[in-house]
């Protein structure tokens, strides 16, 4: 219940940040990776917000040992960088540029009511359906 | 190049905002915000794994509903494709961060926060297609 709570308002600060960020207006996000021409650089300053307070709290967290509800501290895969990781995000990131939407602002801008917003998040829901299928196939 | 529509104040308080989530998400429940990781793993999680995830998309969402109903006239949203831009693009969102097991959240902040190898080499792989595929599209098409 209570790790329900701390992610439910987590989820709302970090949705929070990629509004006032502007991060959730694919036009801005556009703005920010077109830089020839007329450029809009304000992105990288979320990038630099965020890292910043979150390289301090990562690392003073990781002195306490443990969460407070979530026991150890889970992180992700670790190793040598593989081909599914360059190839991944060059993927990711064409999807990115396309659309000027990655994962976070999406979900976020299906509040807004715009029905292409619900259509990206299916496709990108079935993407992720499809890369686990195969997977799960070749473990067999 | 000239700079145009630069808001920098906006841009680092709404990222110190997404730090501060990530932080307490680290903090309390011992986990990384990772939105990829999240939104897929709460499709297959099962048990007490899945309910985390879950609240934590719907506070994504209910940050878009209360910013949409309270400050209609604050939010500045256009979509920069249509039905079938949007569908392609998603497609490859969900296959490439499925793949590279990470997106914007996961490595570009948290992973480079880190300083984890695997994350510094994917948001530089992301950052350069999508700087590629804009100026592809906007300049040469």
């Amino acid at each position: 219940m209570n790790r329900a709570l701390v992610a439910f308002f987590c989820g709302l600060l970090f949705g929070a940040g990629l509004i006032v960020s502007q991060m959730s207006n694919p036009a801005k996000v556009i703005a920010f990776l077109d830089i020839s021409g007329q450029w809009d650089p304000s992105l990288a300053l979320v990038m630099a917000g965020a890292v910043g307070v979150f390289a301090l709290g990562y690392r003073l967290a990781l002195r306490r040992g443990a969460s407070s509800f979530g026991g150890a501290f889970s992180l992700p895969r670790t190793g040598r960088p593989d081909k599914a990781l360059v190839a991944g995000s060059l993927l990711f990131g064409i999807g990115w540029g396309l659309a000027g939407f990655c994962p976070g602002p999406a979900i976020v801008a299906n509040s807004f009511g715009d029905p292409r917003v619900w259509v990206f998040t299916a496709a990108m829901v079935a993407g992720m359906a499809l890369i686990r299928l195969f997977r799960h196939r070749s473990a067999d | 190049m000239t700079i145009v529509n630069f808001t920098p104040v906006s841009a680092l308080l709404g990222g110190a905002l997404i730090g501060l989530a990530a932080t307490v998400m680290w903090w309390m429940l011992g986990r990384i915000s990772g939105v990829s990781g999240i939104v897929d793993a709460a499709l297959t999680a099962r048990g007490p794994e899945i309910t985390w995830r879950v609240t934590f998309i719907g506070g994504l969402l209910g940050a878009g509903a209360i910013a949409i109903l309270v400050f209609p006239n604050a939010i500045s949203f256009n979509m920069a494709v249509g039905f079938g831009g949007a569908a392609v693009a998603g497609l490859l969102v969900g296959v490439g961060t499925s793949l590279a097991g990470g997106c914007t959240s996961g490595h570009g902040v948290c992973g480079v926060s880190r300083l984890s190898v695997r994350s510094l080499i994917a948001t530089a792989i992301f950052m350069a297609a999508g700087f590629l595929t804009v100026f592809l599209v906007r300049h040469l098409l």
